[in-house]
Protein backbone atom coordinates (compact mmCIF):
# COMPACT_ATOMS: atom_id res chain seq x y z
CA UNK A 1 0.00 0.00 0.00
CA UNK A 2 2.80 2.00 0.31
CA UNK A 3 2.88 5.49 -2.30
CA UNK A 4 5.44 5.47 -5.12
CA UNK A 5 6.29 7.66 -8.01
CA UNK A 6 6.58 5.76 -11.19
CA UNK A 7 6.35 6.24 -14.65
CA UNK A 8 4.35 3.37 -16.84
CA UNK A 9 2.57 2.87 -20.19
CA UNK A 10 -0.70 3.64 -21.25
CA UNK A 11 -2.33 0.42 -22.35
CA UNK A 12 -5.89 1.99 -23.42
CA UNK A 13 -7.46 5.22 -23.29
CA UNK A 14 -10.68 5.52 -24.58
CA UNK A 15 -13.46 7.73 -25.45
CA UNK A 16 -16.36 6.70 -23.44
CA UNK A 17 -18.73 9.77 -24.08
CA UNK A 18 -18.41 12.94 -25.17
CA UNK A 19 -15.47 14.42 -23.23
CA UNK A 20 -15.32 11.38 -20.95
CA UNK A 21 -12.29 8.96 -21.31
CA UNK A 22 -11.21 6.12 -19.61
CA UNK A 23 -7.61 5.21 -19.28
CA UNK A 24 -5.68 2.08 -18.22
CA UNK A 25 -2.10 2.16 -16.84
CA UNK A 26 0.29 -0.97 -17.04
CA UNK A 27 1.28 -2.03 -13.51
CA UNK A 28 0.21 -4.05 -10.43
CA UNK A 29 -2.11 -1.58 -8.49
CA UNK A 30 -3.97 -4.65 -6.91
CA UNK A 31 -3.21 -3.35 -3.19
CA UNK A 32 -4.79 0.03 -3.87
CA UNK A 33 -7.78 1.29 -2.01
CA UNK A 34 -11.49 2.48 -3.51
CA UNK A 35 -11.55 6.32 -3.48
CA UNK A 36 -8.08 7.23 -3.23
CA UNK A 37 -6.20 8.69 -6.18
CA UNK A 38 -3.07 9.87 -8.30
CA UNK A 39 -1.13 12.75 -9.06
CA UNK A 40 -0.57 12.14 -12.90
CA UNK A 41 1.08 14.09 -15.56
CA UNK A 42 2.22 13.05 -18.86
CA UNK A 43 4.19 16.42 -20.00
CA UNK A 44 6.93 18.81 -19.29
CA UNK A 45 6.38 21.99 -16.95
CA UNK A 46 3.14 23.60 -18.50
CA UNK A 47 1.03 23.19 -17.08
CA UNK A 48 2.39 23.35 -13.98
CA UNK A 49 0.94 21.10 -11.68
CA UNK A 50 -0.03 17.52 -12.09
CA UNK A 51 -3.40 16.31 -11.74
CA UNK A 52 -5.26 14.52 -9.15
CA UNK A 53 -7.49 11.40 -10.43
CA UNK A 54 -9.24 8.94 -8.40
CA UNK A 55 -8.84 5.16 -8.90
CA UNK A 56 -12.16 4.02 -11.07
CA UNK A 57 -10.71 0.55 -10.96
CA UNK A 58 -7.35 -1.64 -9.71
CA UNK A 59 -5.87 -4.82 -10.46
CA UNK A 60 -2.70 -6.54 -10.61
CA UNK A 61 -2.85 -5.82 -14.31
CA UNK A 62 -3.08 -2.44 -14.48
CA UNK A 63 -5.20 0.45 -13.21
CA UNK A 64 -8.00 2.59 -14.84
CA UNK A 65 -8.47 6.53 -14.47
CA UNK A 66 -12.65 7.93 -15.50
CA UNK A 67 -11.37 11.50 -16.19
CA UNK A 68 -13.32 14.15 -18.19
CA UNK A 69 -11.37 16.94 -20.24
CA UNK A 70 -11.74 20.23 -18.17
CA UNK A 71 -8.94 21.48 -18.80
CA UNK A 72 -5.20 21.41 -20.45
CA UNK A 73 -3.96 18.66 -18.23
CA UNK A 74 -6.92 16.48 -18.76
CA UNK A 75 -7.03 17.64 -22.71
CA UNK A 76 -3.48 16.31 -22.62
CA UNK A 77 -4.35 13.13 -20.77
CA UNK A 78 -7.00 11.98 -23.67
CA UNK A 79 -3.94 12.37 -26.81
CA UNK A 80 -2.15 9.84 -24.98
CA UNK A 81 -2.14 6.67 -26.95
CA UNK A 82 -1.20 3.14 -26.12
CA UNK A 83 2.44 2.93 -25.19
CA UNK A 84 3.30 6.47 -24.32
CA UNK A 85 4.04 6.82 -20.80
CA UNK A 86 2.21 8.85 -17.54
CA UNK A 87 3.84 9.68 -14.57
CA UNK A 88 1.96 8.49 -11.60
CA UNK A 89 2.35 9.51 -7.89
CA UNK A 90 0.40 7.81 -5.74
CA UNK A 91 -1.79 5.68 -4.73
CA UNK A 92 -2.22 8.76 -2.22
CA UNK A 93 -5.09 9.94 0.01
CA UNK A 94 -7.29 7.61 2.74
CA UNK A 95 -10.10 6.34 0.37
CA UNK A 96 -13.32 4.61 1.60
CA UNK A 97 -12.88 2.45 4.73
CA UNK A 98 -14.27 -0.41 2.48
CA UNK A 99 -13.40 -2.70 5.35
CA UNK A 100 -16.35 -0.85 7.72
CA UNK A 101 -19.34 -0.48 5.47
CA UNK A 102 -21.44 -3.27 5.81
CA UNK A 103 -25.35 -4.28 5.25
CA UNK A 104 -27.47 -2.21 2.64
CA UNK A 105 -25.44 0.57 1.03
CA UNK A 106 -26.63 3.44 -1.47
CA UNK A 107 -24.06 5.50 -3.78
CA UNK A 108 -24.83 8.67 -5.12
CA UNK A 109 -22.80 10.32 -8.15
CA UNK A 110 -23.16 13.43 -10.32
CA UNK A 111 -21.31 13.40 -13.16
CA UNK A 112 -18.04 12.18 -13.48
CA UNK A 113 -18.18 11.66 -9.63
CA UNK A 114 -19.21 8.24 -10.51
CA UNK A 115 -15.23 7.41 -11.02
CA UNK A 116 -14.08 6.57 -8.03
CA UNK A 117 -16.94 4.22 -7.40
CA UNK A 118 -15.71 1.52 -10.09
CA UNK A 119 -13.49 0.12 -7.57
CA UNK A 120 -15.77 1.07 -4.38
CA UNK A 121 -18.23 -1.71 -5.88
CA UNK A 122 -16.07 -4.41 -6.17
CA UNK A 123 -14.79 -3.65 -2.76
CA UNK A 124 -18.18 -3.92 -0.76
CA UNK A 125 -18.81 -6.92 -2.50
CA UNK A 126 -20.66 -8.33 0.42
CA UNK A 127 -22.77 -5.01 0.86
CA UNK A 128 -26.42 -4.53 -0.93
CA UNK A 129 -25.94 -2.00 -3.14
CA UNK A 130 -28.35 0.42 -4.52
CA UNK A 131 -26.12 2.69 -7.00
CA UNK A 132 -28.07 6.10 -8.08
CA UNK A 133 -25.88 8.28 -10.53
CA UNK A 134 -26.78 11.69 -12.28
CA UNK A 135 -25.41 12.41 -15.73
CA UNK A 136 -25.68 15.89 -17.71
CA UNK A 137 -26.70 13.95 -20.43
CA UNK A 138 -25.66 10.77 -22.02
CA UNK A 139 -24.63 8.30 -19.08
CA UNK A 140 -21.18 6.08 -19.31
CA UNK A 141 -19.26 4.00 -16.87
CA UNK A 142 -22.61 2.56 -15.36
CA UNK A 143 -22.66 -0.85 -17.39
CA UNK A 144 -20.05 -1.42 -15.50
CA UNK A 145 -21.29 -0.61 -12.03
CA UNK A 146 -24.49 -2.62 -12.49
CA UNK A 147 -22.99 -6.07 -12.36
CA UNK A 148 -21.89 -4.89 -8.47
CA UNK A 149 -24.99 -3.69 -7.72
CA UNK A 150 -28.80 -4.73 -7.02
CA UNK A 151 -30.21 -1.08 -8.16
CA UNK A 152 -29.41 1.30 -10.56
CA UNK A 153 -31.51 4.63 -10.72
CA UNK A 154 -30.66 7.31 -13.15
CA UNK A 155 -31.32 10.47 -13.84
CA UNK A 156 -30.21 13.25 -16.07
CA UNK A 157 -30.30 16.94 -16.59
CA UNK A 158 -31.59 16.71 -20.44
CA UNK A 159 -33.74 13.80 -19.60
CA UNK A 160 -31.67 11.86 -22.29
CA UNK A 161 -31.72 8.85 -19.70
CA UNK A 162 -33.98 7.77 -16.42
CA UNK A 163 -35.07 10.74 -14.37
CA UNK A 164 -35.33 13.76 -15.55
CA UNK A 165 -33.93 16.37 -13.35
CA UNK A 166 -31.16 15.99 -10.34
CA UNK A 167 -30.85 12.69 -8.92
CA UNK A 168 -31.24 13.93 -5.53
CA UNK A 169 -35.00 14.41 -6.54
CA UNK A 170 -35.00 10.60 -6.63
CA UNK A 171 -32.80 9.61 -3.66
CA UNK A 172 -34.30 9.19 0.12
CA UNK A 173 -31.52 7.70 2.59
CA UNK A 174 -34.14 5.81 4.65
CA UNK A 175 -33.50 2.40 5.13
CA UNK A 176 -29.84 2.53 4.48
CA UNK A 177 -26.77 1.58 6.53
CA UNK A 178 -24.37 3.43 4.41
CA UNK A 179 -24.54 6.14 1.88
CA UNK A 180 -20.89 6.69 -0.26
CA UNK A 181 -21.60 10.27 -2.48
CA UNK A 182 -18.98 11.71 -5.15
CA UNK A 183 -19.64 14.76 -7.32
CA UNK A 184 -20.48 18.29 -7.16
CA UNK A 185 -20.47 20.05 -4.03
CA UNK A 186 -23.79 20.87 -4.10
CA UNK A 187 -24.91 17.53 -4.92
CA UNK A 188 -22.80 15.86 -1.69
CA UNK A 189 -23.56 18.91 0.96
CA UNK A 190 -27.43 17.74 0.20
CA UNK A 191 -26.63 14.35 0.14
CA UNK A 192 -24.73 14.60 3.79
CA UNK A 193 -27.75 16.83 5.08
CA UNK A 194 -30.47 14.55 4.58
CA UNK A 195 -28.50 11.57 5.92
CA UNK A 196 -27.58 13.60 9.30
CA UNK A 197 -31.17 14.21 9.27
CA UNK A 198 -32.42 10.47 8.99
CA UNK A 199 -29.48 9.54 11.15
CA UNK A 200 -27.75 7.57 8.29
CA UNK A 201 -24.02 7.67 8.25
CA UNK A 202 -22.47 9.47 5.47
CA UNK A 203 -19.05 9.37 3.21
CA UNK A 204 -18.31 12.16 1.20
CA UNK A 205 -15.50 12.00 -1.75
CA UNK A 206 -13.96 15.55 -2.11
CA UNK A 207 -12.37 17.08 -4.76
CA UNK A 208 -9.74 20.24 -4.69
CA UNK A 209 -6.92 21.92 -6.54
CA UNK A 210 -3.85 20.61 -5.47
CA UNK A 211 -0.05 20.90 -5.84
CA UNK A 212 1.75 18.42 -3.65
CA UNK A 213 -0.53 15.61 -3.63
CA UNK A 214 1.30 14.05 -0.15
CA UNK A 215 0.31 16.53 2.31
CA UNK A 216 2.83 19.02 2.27
CA UNK A 217 1.64 21.87 1.06
CA UNK A 218 -1.03 22.99 2.44
CA UNK A 219 -2.61 23.93 -0.97
CA UNK A 220 -5.71 21.73 -0.71
CA UNK A 221 -7.40 22.03 2.72
CA UNK A 222 -10.91 22.20 3.92
CA UNK A 223 -12.67 22.95 6.31
CA UNK A 224 -14.26 20.80 8.78
CA UNK A 225 -15.81 20.63 12.27
CA UNK A 226 -12.54 19.16 13.61
CA UNK A 227 -10.31 22.74 11.47
CA UNK A 228 -8.86 22.26 8.08
CA UNK A 229 -7.98 19.32 6.89
CA UNK A 230 -6.00 18.21 3.70
CA UNK A 231 -8.18 16.83 1.27
CA UNK A 232 -4.98 15.01 -0.22
CA UNK A 233 -3.56 13.39 3.69
CA UNK A 234 -6.90 13.75 6.03
CA UNK A 235 -9.59 12.79 2.91
CA UNK A 236 -10.41 12.64 0.15
CA UNK A 237 -12.99 11.02 2.05
CA UNK A 238 -14.55 12.55 4.78
CA UNK A 239 -18.10 11.68 6.97
CA UNK A 240 -21.02 13.83 6.31
CA UNK A 241 -20.68 14.66 9.58
CA UNK A 242 -17.86 16.59 9.38
CA UNK A 243 -17.57 18.39 6.30
CA UNK A 244 -19.81 20.60 3.58
CA UNK A 245 -22.14 20.96 6.64
CA UNK A 246 -23.30 24.69 6.56
CA UNK A 247 -25.68 24.15 3.89
CA UNK B 1 33.03 17.38 -2.85
CA UNK B 2 29.36 19.25 -2.80
CA UNK B 3 29.45 20.29 1.24
CA UNK B 4 28.91 23.46 2.25
CA UNK B 5 29.49 26.04 5.32
CA UNK B 6 25.82 27.80 6.10
CA UNK B 7 26.97 29.66 8.72
CA UNK B 8 29.22 27.80 10.56
CA UNK B 9 26.90 24.35 9.95
CA UNK B 10 28.01 21.76 7.43
CA UNK B 11 25.48 20.79 5.21
CA UNK B 12 26.10 17.87 2.78
CA UNK B 13 25.00 19.46 -0.01
CA UNK B 14 24.10 22.77 -1.02
CA UNK B 15 20.24 21.91 -1.82
CA UNK B 16 17.73 22.77 0.24
CA UNK B 17 13.87 21.96 0.03
CA UNK B 18 12.27 25.45 0.70
CA UNK B 19 9.90 26.41 3.66
CA UNK B 20 6.16 25.75 2.69
CA UNK B 21 6.57 23.09 0.35
CA UNK B 22 8.05 20.09 1.77
CA UNK B 23 6.19 20.35 5.12
CA UNK B 24 8.19 18.57 7.97
CA UNK B 25 9.82 16.50 5.52
CA UNK B 26 8.20 13.24 6.44
CA UNK B 27 5.86 13.22 3.56
CA UNK B 28 8.57 13.05 1.28
CA UNK B 29 10.38 10.03 2.62
CA UNK B 30 7.72 7.68 0.94
CA UNK B 31 9.39 8.64 -2.45
CA UNK B 32 13.17 8.90 -1.24
CA UNK B 33 15.48 9.08 1.21
CA UNK B 34 15.63 12.68 2.49
CA UNK B 35 18.72 12.04 4.41
CA UNK B 36 20.39 13.02 1.39
CA UNK B 37 19.14 16.22 1.20
CA UNK B 38 21.38 19.10 2.89
CA UNK B 39 19.08 20.79 4.68
CA UNK B 40 15.25 20.91 5.15
CA UNK B 41 13.46 24.65 6.05
CA UNK B 42 10.05 23.89 7.71
CA UNK B 43 6.74 24.60 7.12
CA UNK B 44 6.89 28.61 8.63
CA UNK B 45 5.84 28.51 12.46
CA UNK B 46 4.39 30.79 14.35
CA UNK B 47 4.23 31.69 18.28
CA UNK B 48 0.44 30.51 18.12
CA UNK B 49 -0.85 28.09 15.66
CA UNK B 50 -2.49 29.27 12.49
CA UNK B 51 -5.43 27.48 10.98
CA UNK B 52 -3.98 29.54 7.23
CA UNK B 53 -6.33 31.32 4.90
CA UNK B 54 -9.97 30.61 4.08
CA UNK B 55 -10.94 29.75 0.73
CA UNK B 56 -9.22 28.78 -2.88
CA UNK B 57 -5.24 28.51 -1.86
CA UNK B 58 -3.68 27.90 -5.41
CA UNK B 59 -3.87 29.05 -8.65
CA UNK B 60 -2.15 27.79 -11.68
CA UNK B 61 -0.87 30.16 -13.68
CA UNK B 62 1.76 30.39 -16.98
CA UNK B 63 5.10 29.30 -15.32
CA UNK B 64 4.39 28.49 -11.92
CA UNK B 65 1.56 28.89 -9.40
CA UNK B 66 -0.13 31.25 -6.95
CA UNK B 67 -0.34 30.42 -3.26
CA UNK B 68 -2.29 31.81 -0.27
CA UNK B 69 -1.90 29.18 2.30
CA UNK B 70 -1.58 31.88 4.98
CA UNK B 71 1.23 30.40 7.55
CA UNK B 72 -1.35 26.95 8.30
CA UNK B 73 1.08 25.47 11.36
CA UNK B 74 0.30 24.14 14.70
CA UNK B 75 2.35 26.60 16.80
CA UNK B 76 5.93 26.44 17.86
CA UNK B 77 5.01 24.40 20.79
CA UNK B 78 3.67 21.69 19.38
CA UNK B 79 6.28 21.77 16.28
CA UNK B 80 9.05 21.26 19.18
CA UNK B 81 6.72 18.81 20.60
CA UNK B 82 6.17 16.91 17.83
CA UNK B 83 7.21 17.35 14.63
CA UNK B 84 10.73 18.32 15.47
CA UNK B 85 11.43 15.03 16.84
CA UNK B 86 10.49 13.60 13.84
CA UNK B 87 12.23 15.74 11.74
CA UNK B 88 15.44 15.30 13.45
CA UNK B 89 15.40 11.54 12.85
CA UNK B 90 15.05 12.10 8.73
CA UNK B 91 18.96 12.91 9.43
CA UNK B 92 19.33 16.02 7.79
CA UNK B 93 19.95 19.64 8.97
CA UNK B 94 16.65 21.32 9.83
CA UNK B 95 16.41 25.40 9.36
CA UNK B 96 13.56 26.26 11.05
CA UNK B 97 11.32 29.08 9.65
CA UNK B 98 10.08 31.56 12.14
CA UNK B 99 7.52 34.07 10.96
CA UNK B 100 5.63 36.32 13.22
CA UNK B 101 3.09 39.20 13.23
CA UNK B 102 5.15 41.26 15.94
CA UNK B 103 8.60 41.97 17.52
CA UNK B 104 7.32 40.38 20.00
CA UNK B 105 5.50 37.00 18.66
CA UNK B 106 9.12 36.76 16.76
CA UNK B 107 10.70 37.11 20.08
CA UNK B 108 9.00 34.49 22.08
CA UNK B 109 9.06 32.01 19.03
CA UNK B 110 12.97 32.50 18.86
CA UNK B 111 12.94 32.02 22.58
CA UNK B 112 11.38 28.57 22.40
CA UNK B 113 13.48 27.35 19.67
CA UNK B 114 16.51 28.38 21.48
CA UNK B 115 15.78 25.39 23.39
CA UNK B 116 16.41 22.58 20.95
CA UNK B 117 19.14 21.53 18.90
CA UNK B 118 17.68 22.94 15.41
CA UNK B 119 20.74 24.08 13.56
CA UNK B 120 19.55 26.99 11.75
CA UNK B 121 16.50 29.72 12.28
CA UNK B 122 15.10 30.99 8.64
CA UNK B 123 13.67 34.25 10.12
CA UNK B 124 10.67 34.67 7.62
CA UNK B 125 10.02 38.29 7.20
CA UNK B 126 9.01 37.99 3.49
CA UNK B 127 5.54 35.77 4.05
CA UNK B 128 2.97 38.19 1.62
CA UNK B 129 -0.48 36.10 2.46
CA UNK B 130 -0.43 37.30 6.17
CA UNK B 131 -2.10 40.51 7.00
CA UNK B 132 0.25 42.67 8.90
CA UNK B 133 2.33 40.18 9.53
CA UNK B 134 5.55 39.18 7.92
CA UNK B 135 6.09 40.64 4.66
CA UNK B 136 5.71 44.10 6.56
CA UNK B 137 8.79 43.81 8.16
CA UNK B 138 11.02 42.45 4.91
CA UNK B 139 9.46 45.54 2.55
CA UNK B 140 11.03 48.43 4.41
CA UNK B 141 15.13 48.73 5.82
CA UNK B 142 13.68 49.95 9.11
CA UNK B 143 11.71 47.57 10.27
CA UNK B 144 13.63 44.98 8.92
CA UNK B 145 16.59 45.98 10.97
CA UNK B 146 14.78 46.44 14.13
CA UNK B 147 13.42 42.91 13.52
CA UNK B 148 16.55 41.26 12.93
CA UNK B 149 18.31 43.12 15.74
CA UNK B 150 15.80 41.96 18.35
CA UNK B 151 16.01 38.50 16.92
CA UNK B 152 19.94 38.40 17.31
CA UNK B 153 19.25 39.64 20.83
CA UNK B 154 17.98 36.76 21.88
CA UNK B 155 19.09 34.26 19.63
CA UNK B 156 21.68 31.56 20.67
CA UNK B 157 21.70 29.88 17.26
CA UNK B 158 23.20 31.30 13.31
CA UNK B 159 19.66 33.78 12.03
CA UNK B 160 19.21 33.47 8.03
CA UNK B 161 16.85 36.46 7.10
CA UNK B 162 14.59 35.68 4.16
CA UNK B 163 13.80 38.36 2.21
CA UNK B 164 11.35 39.35 0.40
CA UNK B 165 11.38 40.56 -3.62
CA UNK B 166 8.58 42.95 -2.75
CA UNK B 167 11.04 44.85 -1.08
CA UNK B 168 10.81 49.22 -1.74
CA UNK B 169 14.84 47.78 -2.76
CA UNK B 170 16.04 44.39 -1.49
CA UNK B 171 19.45 45.25 -1.76
CA UNK B 172 18.97 47.60 0.94
CA UNK B 173 16.60 45.71 2.95
CA UNK B 174 19.60 43.01 2.93
CA UNK B 175 22.69 45.13 3.90
CA UNK B 176 20.16 46.68 6.71
CA UNK B 177 19.60 42.86 7.99
CA UNK B 178 23.52 42.10 7.92
CA UNK B 179 24.31 45.50 9.97
CA UNK B 180 21.29 44.67 12.38
CA UNK B 181 23.43 40.99 12.82
CA UNK B 182 21.85 38.76 10.20
CA UNK B 183 24.38 35.85 9.74
CA UNK B 184 23.18 34.99 6.29
CA UNK B 185 20.48 35.83 3.86
CA UNK B 186 18.06 33.85 2.12
CA UNK B 187 15.87 35.40 -1.25
CA UNK B 188 13.84 35.15 -2.44
CA UNK B 189 9.73 34.53 -0.86
CA UNK B 190 6.85 34.54 -3.63
CA UNK B 191 6.39 37.72 -5.69
CA UNK B 192 3.03 39.52 -4.63
CA UNK B 193 0.87 38.56 -7.45
CA UNK B 194 -3.18 38.23 -8.13
CA UNK B 195 -5.72 36.65 -10.48
CA UNK B 196 -9.01 37.20 -11.52
CA UNK B 197 -12.11 34.64 -11.71
CA UNK B 198 -13.38 36.02 -14.91
CA UNK B 199 -16.91 33.84 -14.20
CA UNK B 200 -17.44 35.62 -11.13
CA UNK B 201 -15.59 38.92 -11.66
CA UNK B 202 -13.71 38.86 -8.41
CA UNK B 203 -10.58 38.44 -7.45
CA UNK B 204 -9.43 34.18 -7.35
CA UNK B 205 -8.34 35.06 -3.86
CA UNK B 206 -10.12 36.07 -0.60
CA UNK B 207 -6.72 38.21 0.39
CA UNK B 208 -7.02 39.31 -3.13
CA UNK B 209 -3.15 39.16 -3.47
CA UNK B 210 -1.10 35.69 -3.09
CA UNK B 211 2.56 34.58 -3.65
CA UNK B 212 3.65 33.69 -7.17
CA UNK B 213 6.60 31.03 -7.72
CA UNK B 214 7.81 28.72 -10.18
CA UNK B 215 9.87 29.19 -12.94
CA UNK B 216 8.45 32.32 -14.01
CA UNK B 217 10.26 34.33 -11.61
CA UNK B 218 13.50 32.79 -11.69
CA UNK B 219 15.25 35.20 -13.75
CA UNK B 220 13.69 38.08 -11.07
CA UNK B 221 14.98 36.07 -8.12
CA UNK B 222 18.32 35.25 -9.50
CA UNK B 223 18.90 39.32 -10.32
CA UNK B 224 18.42 39.62 -6.78
CA UNK B 225 20.54 37.34 -5.73
CA UNK B 226 23.30 38.27 -7.87
CA UNK B 227 22.93 42.08 -6.76
CA UNK B 228 22.59 41.18 -3.41
CA UNK B 229 25.44 38.95 -3.08
CA UNK B 230 27.39 41.90 -4.49
CA UNK B 231 26.54 43.91 -1.39
CA UNK B 232 26.97 41.42 1.20
CA UNK B 233 29.54 39.52 3.02
CA UNK B 234 27.58 36.60 4.72
CA UNK B 235 26.34 33.35 3.30
CA UNK B 236 23.46 33.74 0.86
CA UNK B 237 20.78 30.69 0.45
CA UNK B 238 19.63 31.63 -3.03
CA UNK B 239 15.71 30.79 -4.48
CA UNK B 240 12.64 31.34 -7.14
CA UNK B 241 11.94 29.21 -9.76
CA UNK B 242 14.81 26.46 -9.56
CA UNK B 243 13.54 23.75 -11.78
CA UNK B 244 16.69 21.49 -12.23
CA UNK B 245 20.79 21.42 -11.83
CA UNK B 246 21.17 23.98 -14.27
CA UNK B 247 19.20 26.88 -12.67
CA UNK B 248 20.86 25.41 -9.52
CA UNK B 249 24.30 25.91 -10.76
CA UNK B 250 23.29 29.87 -12.06
CA UNK B 251 22.12 30.89 -8.49
CA UNK B 252 25.54 29.58 -6.59
CA UNK B 253 27.20 31.55 -9.56
CA UNK B 254 25.40 34.15 -9.35
CA UNK B 255 27.10 34.34 -5.59
CA UNK B 256 24.46 32.00 -3.74
CA UNK B 257 26.54 29.63 -1.29
CA UNK B 258 23.66 27.50 -1.47
CA UNK B 259 20.01 27.14 -2.97
CA UNK B 260 16.45 25.83 -1.84
CA UNK B 261 14.12 24.21 -4.29
CA UNK B 262 10.60 25.07 -3.71
CA UNK B 263 7.57 24.39 -6.36
CA UNK B 264 9.55 22.24 -8.21
CA UNK B 265 8.80 19.43 -5.63
CA UNK B 266 5.48 19.48 -6.26
CA UNK B 267 6.26 18.29 -10.61
CA UNK B 268 8.99 15.79 -9.23
CA UNK B 269 8.71 14.40 -6.07
CA UNK B 270 12.25 13.93 -6.12
CA UNK B 271 13.45 16.57 -8.00
CA UNK B 272 16.37 18.11 -5.19
CA UNK B 273 18.01 14.47 -5.02
CA UNK B 274 18.39 14.65 -9.21
CA UNK B 275 19.48 18.42 -8.51
CA UNK B 276 21.80 16.91 -6.47
CA UNK B 277 23.14 14.63 -8.55
CA UNK B 278 23.23 16.94 -11.64
CA UNK B 279 25.39 19.68 -9.40
CA UNK B 280 28.02 16.77 -8.89
CA UNK B 281 28.27 15.69 -12.54
CA UNK B 282 28.99 19.37 -13.40
CA UNK B 283 31.45 19.58 -11.38
CA UNK B 284 33.10 16.40 -12.28
CA UNK B 285 33.15 17.18 -15.72
CA UNK B 286 34.49 20.98 -15.16
CA UNK B 287 37.00 19.80 -12.69
CA UNK B 288 35.66 21.73 -9.92
CA UNK B 289 36.37 20.90 -6.45
CA UNK B 290 34.25 22.70 -4.09
CA UNK B 291 31.63 24.94 -5.08
CA UNK B 292 33.92 28.08 -3.58
CA UNK B 293 35.32 28.07 -6.58
CA UNK B 294 32.36 28.84 -8.93
CA UNK B 295 30.35 30.80 -6.40
CA UNK B 296 29.78 34.18 -7.21
CA UNK B 297 32.08 33.64 -10.78
CA UNK B 298 29.64 35.32 -12.33
CA UNK B 299 30.87 38.39 -11.36
CA UNK B 300 33.77 37.98 -12.13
Amino acid sequence: MSSKYQKAKVIQNIELSEGIYKMTIDGDYSEDKAGQFYMLRSWGIEPFLSRPISIHDANSEGITFLYEVVGEGTRLFSELRNGDYLELLGPLGNGFDTEKISGKVAIVTGGIGIAPMGLVVKQLENCEIDFYAGFRDKDYAIDYIENHVKETHISSDSGAKGHKGFIIEIFDPTGYDYVLSCGPTPLMKRVAAACNEKGVKSFLSLESHMACGVGACLGCTCDTKSGKQRVCKEGPVFSGEEVLTDA
Amino acid sequence: MLSVDICGVKLKNPVITASGTFGFGEEYNDYYDVSKLGAISSKGLTINPKAGNDGIRLHEVTGGLINSIGLQNPGIKEFIANEYPKMKKLGTVTLANLGGATIEDYVNGMKLLNETDIELIELNISCPNVKSGGMAFGIQCGPAYDVVKEIKSVSNKPVIVKLSPNAENIVDVAVKCVEAGADGISLVNTFKAMAIDINTKKPVFKNVFAGLSGPGIKPIALRMVYEVAAAVNVPIIGMGGIMNWKDAIEFIMAGADAIQVGSANFIKPDVAIEIIDGIEEYMRREGIKSLTEIKGIAHK
